[in-house]
């Protein structure tokens, strides 16, 4: 009889097959996030949890009979006699429980760790031309251990290495021991036989002189540890959130910008270890702000969008050396701006902003409804549109519902070729 | 007077230990069973949901289909929809059993009664579970089984391997032997011989041979359909089996995994055939002991009731018009017919001496259970121990449904004089594994033409195969014997109801 404790052994052994299933599920897995995300609050979408999945792409063919005439035994007869009829739906409920007749799993939901949410929602975007900036301005050096070398600074004695290389020395020269010194010494010390003492005297000095002909640590064995320089990304990234505040942004409005920038926010803390925000909003002038006041303080006045690239052109250049930081921004506007602002917000953002950024998403918000986007475009529209055809890293989209955010944010960041990107609308 | 097993609802090792001294003692002494050494295993929850998804085993090969399992499992024990199984157990020698560390001291105690004495005799002296599994090689294979997966998708990549279990798995449960003859698996043997075979391959392979010239093609003289299905051994019921050793162009490894899924499933047969009876038994075992051992004044009062309300819940038969019915609960069922048997043969009356002249006041309970539990499966169980008293006491009646019958749903009979024995009959049908599921084989093949398989499927009380899912499963066997394949389902008239035709799909890449 043994009786075992298994409680110790490491558990989620059936780790590698969830992770199994979660690869062969992924598509199913991802449309149900997606699917899920739309209808809660980001904040809870970032939680993970739970998602349902339809068993049918999943699903574990057998063959199964049906149908047909079915016989069955069942228990609890209170009222029935021999040939009595039973009303197929109604009364007799017996028509459903035919034992062991088809087990119907339709859909079943599927627990998500956090990571694991955010990964599958993420998989499949990528920040646009992340690569051919990353190489041009975004690489520091890092240093790395190299192996050894026989020159170098006291610091980077390599003490187990030098040892190592001086007992092998040792040993192939053959230098006394020092244990082989004390026995030929205690035996001179017990000897009695002159001649014999004389001769083990003179084996003594021998192997004396070659103690110190053959030393314990020579130079030649010194080793320092090799470092060697290695580039390495930087890891740090700013998000400017930029927002109009002016009356004409409903709280509505202001919603679809926090979705927007919240999952700005996320997908960027996938990629960096270390994401800064910075919240701008403006009215016609405009302030940096923390995160309550910027979605949730009263402010009004005009619009002057061109303070707002003003304020993040003057942070930039006081705090994220573009050389360090990896710098995106987004934009959320219901569109209006001053007439006379235009130019000046053009020439801003082609000459200061724009180039310090790896990109730049402007999102135009709309009323629930939409129809406002029926109309002709909005000034800042066409100026935005104007630049991305130039060639500017900027991206645009006009959204009026919640449900719409995160397919609008896919869109923007999903994985595509250049060539595609420019061919977008 | 005895001393206590343990006080209150906490546990150690030490009481372990005490606690199964007991049960044994019960067991043995005065129940004369005969069991497997026993192992028995402390786990925690995820430890168990582990067990779970890997049908129960302690150590299985790596498929996505039980990490689908796993997640399903822990999702509704999350939501709190499923309890956790208080146990588990496992058909093998020594016999090993999970215990939860959640578990009271209580609880502890029935589940050892119930799985290391009662599901432990069962496996170890049922005629099905000596004829069809080996208990001592099991582990050891499965151990293979599990390198073997793993040294597959190492060689060949897990795509290919998890499409080949796939289709495995969904002809699993046509991949058994359902009639004696052959030999007892020795699941030992088996590992050896694999390991053999694996060998040799390796040792004469040379690729040279491959470039031998062929001769001029041998004239077939058409064999006769005859003496073509015999070589064949067809009809085959058994489909792995067929296809581990007739399809054409399957690589040896894929063979070896056709090969393991049979022999697990095969394994897992005999449970299938005798859950009524495993769980009854297991049931009356730990209620005999722990009624022992209340009475010998090792539990106290307060214990044992609470080992009656768990004991209540597991033999819960909800009736036919109850929200929380599902079919006969086969822990209610098994062990109220072994109790009944237990009536019958101490304090018989006269309609018990009528329908169960062999076994009614012989008055050796054990005797008489002892055998039954060897000699017997669910269906034949059902068939001779179901009395009158039981079927009048869970008011059991049968409905005829004939789609055909406007009327409704007929109730065919009730539990009165005429209505026992076909009761009983129905009843023993249900449970009967090979009329459960589908009759299918494989009837024939045309080697020398286009290779098409032919199977059949017998089409029992018009119920035929469900299509979406029988055109999913022929996919795989298709894609496994890599030419058509065509199902026809028959009545028993040979008249032709259905024909499915499937071809395989395209392998990307070739497969040796």
């Amino acid at each position: 009889m043994h009786i075992i404790d298994r409680r110790l052994n490491p558990g989620g052994k059936s780790l590698e097959n969830r992770q199994r299933f979660l690869r062969r599920a992924k598509s199913l897995v991802q449309g149900a996030v997606k699917k899920t995300s739309q209808e809660r609050d980001i904040k809870d979408v970032l939680e993970g949890g739970e998602v349902t999945i339809p068993l049918d792409g999943m699903h574990e063919p057998r063959f199964r009979r049906e149908g047909g005439t079915r016989d069955m035994v069942l228990p609890g007869n209170k009222k029935f006699i021999e040939g009595d009829y039973l009303q197929r739906s109604g009364q007799g409920s017996a028509k459903d429980s035919g034992p062991g007749e088809g087990d119907s799993e339709d859909a079943f939901r599927f627990v998500l760790s956090r990571d694991e949410f955010v990964d599958l929602f993420l998989d499949d975007l990528e920040l646009p031309d992340l690569a051919k900036r990353k190489i041009a301005q975004t690489e520091s050096e890092g240093i790395q251990r190299a192996g050894y070398t026989t020159s170098g600074s006291p610091a980077n004695i390599s003490v187990s290495r030098t040892v190592q290389l001086a007992l092998a020395r040792r040993i192939a020269l053959r230098r006394p021991r020092k244990g082989e010194l004390e026995e030929l010494e205690a035996e001179i010390a017990a000897c009695t036989d002159e001649d014999l003492r004389a001769e083990l005297i003179e084996k003594l000095e021998k192997l004396k002189a070659k103690s110190k002909r053959i030393p314990f640590i020579d130079p030649l064995d010194i080793r320092y540890r090799r470092y060697e320089k290695v580039p390495r990304p930087v890891a740090q990234a700013v998000m400017f959130c930029l927002m109009d505040v002016s009356g004409s942004m409903s709280e509505h409005m202001k919603d679809l910008a926090k979705r927007f920038y919240m999952l700005l926010y996320v997908f960027l803390k996938r990629r960096y270890k270390h994401v800064e925000i910075v919240f701008i909003r403006h009215t016609d002038r405009a302030e940096e702000v923390d995160e309550q006041t910027f979605f949730y303080g009263p402010a009004s006045g005009g619009t002057l969008v061109s303070s707002a690239l003003q304020a993040m052109h003057e942070i930039v250049r006081e705090r994220f050396n573009p050389a360090d930081w990896n710098i995106y921004a987004a934009q959320a506007s219901d569109g209006d701006n001053s007439y006379s602002d235009g130019e000046l917000t053009g020439m801003l953002l082609t000459d200061k902003i724009l180039p310090v950024c790896q990109f730049f998403a402007y999102l135009e918000v709309g009323e629930s409804g939409g129809s406002a986007f029926d109309l002709s475009d909005s000034s800042l529209w066409t100026l935005y549109d104007r630049l991305r055809n130039s060639g500017a890293p900027l991206s645009m989209r006009k959204v009026s519902e919640r449900s719409e955010i995160f397919p609008v944010f896919h869109d923007l960041f999903q994985r595509r070729d250049t060539a595609q990107e420019k061919a977008a609308p | 007077m005895t001393e206590r097993l343990f006080e209150g609802a906490d546990w150690d090792f030490r009481t372990l230990q005490r606690i199964t001294d007991a049960c044994e003692e019960v067991a043995l002494k005065d129940l004369g069973l005969d069991v497997y050494p026993n192992q028995i295993e402390v786990i925690t929850a995820e430890q168990m949901l582990d067990a779970y998804s890997s049908v129960g085993m302690p150590l299985f090969y790596k498929h996505w289909s039980f990490g689908k399992h796993f997640a399903f499992h822990e999702a509704s024990y999350r939501k709190g929809l499923m309890g956790l199984a208080y146990e588990i157990v496992i058909n093998s020698s020594p016999c090993i059993s999970y215990l939860m560390e959640e578990n009271t001291a209580t609880m502890q105690t029935l589940v050892i009664a119930h799985a290391a004495f009662g599901h432990n005799h069962f496996f170890k002296n049922n005629y099905l579970f000596k004829q069809w599994t080996d208990a001592e090689g099991i582990l050891d294979y499965l151990d293979f089984a599990k390198n073997y997966v793993a040294t597959c998708e190492e060689r060949y990549g897990r795509i290919e391997v998890e499409r080949t279990l796939d289709a495995a798995h969904a002809l699993m449960s046509h991949g058994i032997d359902r009639y004696p003859g052959k030999k007892k698996l020795d699941l030992r043997a088996e590992e050896k011989r694999a390991g053999r075979r694996r060998q040799h391959e390796e040792e004469v392979f040379n690729d040279l041979w491959r470039t031998v010239p062929k001769g001029a093609a041998k004239s077939r003289s058409a064999l006769s359909i005859e003496r073509r299905r015999k070589l064949l051994g067809l009809p085959q019921e058994n489909l792995l089996y067929f296809l581990e050793k007739s399809a054409p162009r399957l690589a040896p490894w894929q063979r070896e995994l056709l090969r393991i899924v049979r022999h697990i499933a095969q394994y897992f047969y005999p449970q299938s055939q005798t859950k009524v009876m495993n769980e009854g038994t297991a049931t009356y075992v730990h209620y005999r002991i722990m009624t022992k051992l209340h009475e010998q004044g090792r539990i106290t009062d307060g214990n044992f009731l609470e080992f009656l309300g768990s004991h209540t819940n597991v033999v819960f038969q909800p009736e036919f018009d109850d929200p929380r019915f599902s079919g006969f609960n086969p822990y209610a069922l098994g062990f109220a017919v072994m109790q009944d048997i237990e009536r019958i043969v101490t304090r018989p009356e006269d309609e018990d001496r009528e329908w169960f002249p062999d076994i009614a006041g012989k008055n050796d309970v054990m005797g008489v259970l002892r055998d039954v539990w060897a000699n017997y499966r669910d269906e034949s169980f059902i068939g001779q121990f179901l009395s009158p008293k039981l079927m009048r006491q869970f008011r059991m009646f049968h409905l005829h449904d004939d789609p055909e019958e406007r009327a409704g749903i007929r109730v065919d009979a009730i539990h009165d004089e005429r209505g026992f024995r076909r009761v009983r009959r129905e009843l023993a049908r249900q449970h009967d594994v090979g009329f459960i599921d589908a009759n299918i084989e494989v009837v024939d093949v045309d080697l020398s033409g286009d290779r098409r398989l032919i199977l059949h499927h017998h089409v029992i009380k018009g119920s035929q195969l469900n299509e979406t899912d029988a055109k999913r499963v022929l996919q795989h066997l298709a894609d496994l014997w890599t030419y058509d394949v065509s199902l026809i389902e028959v009545d028993a008239n040979d008249k032709v109801l259905r024909e499915y035709v499937v071809s395989p799909r395209p392998i990307p890449a070739a497969v040796a």
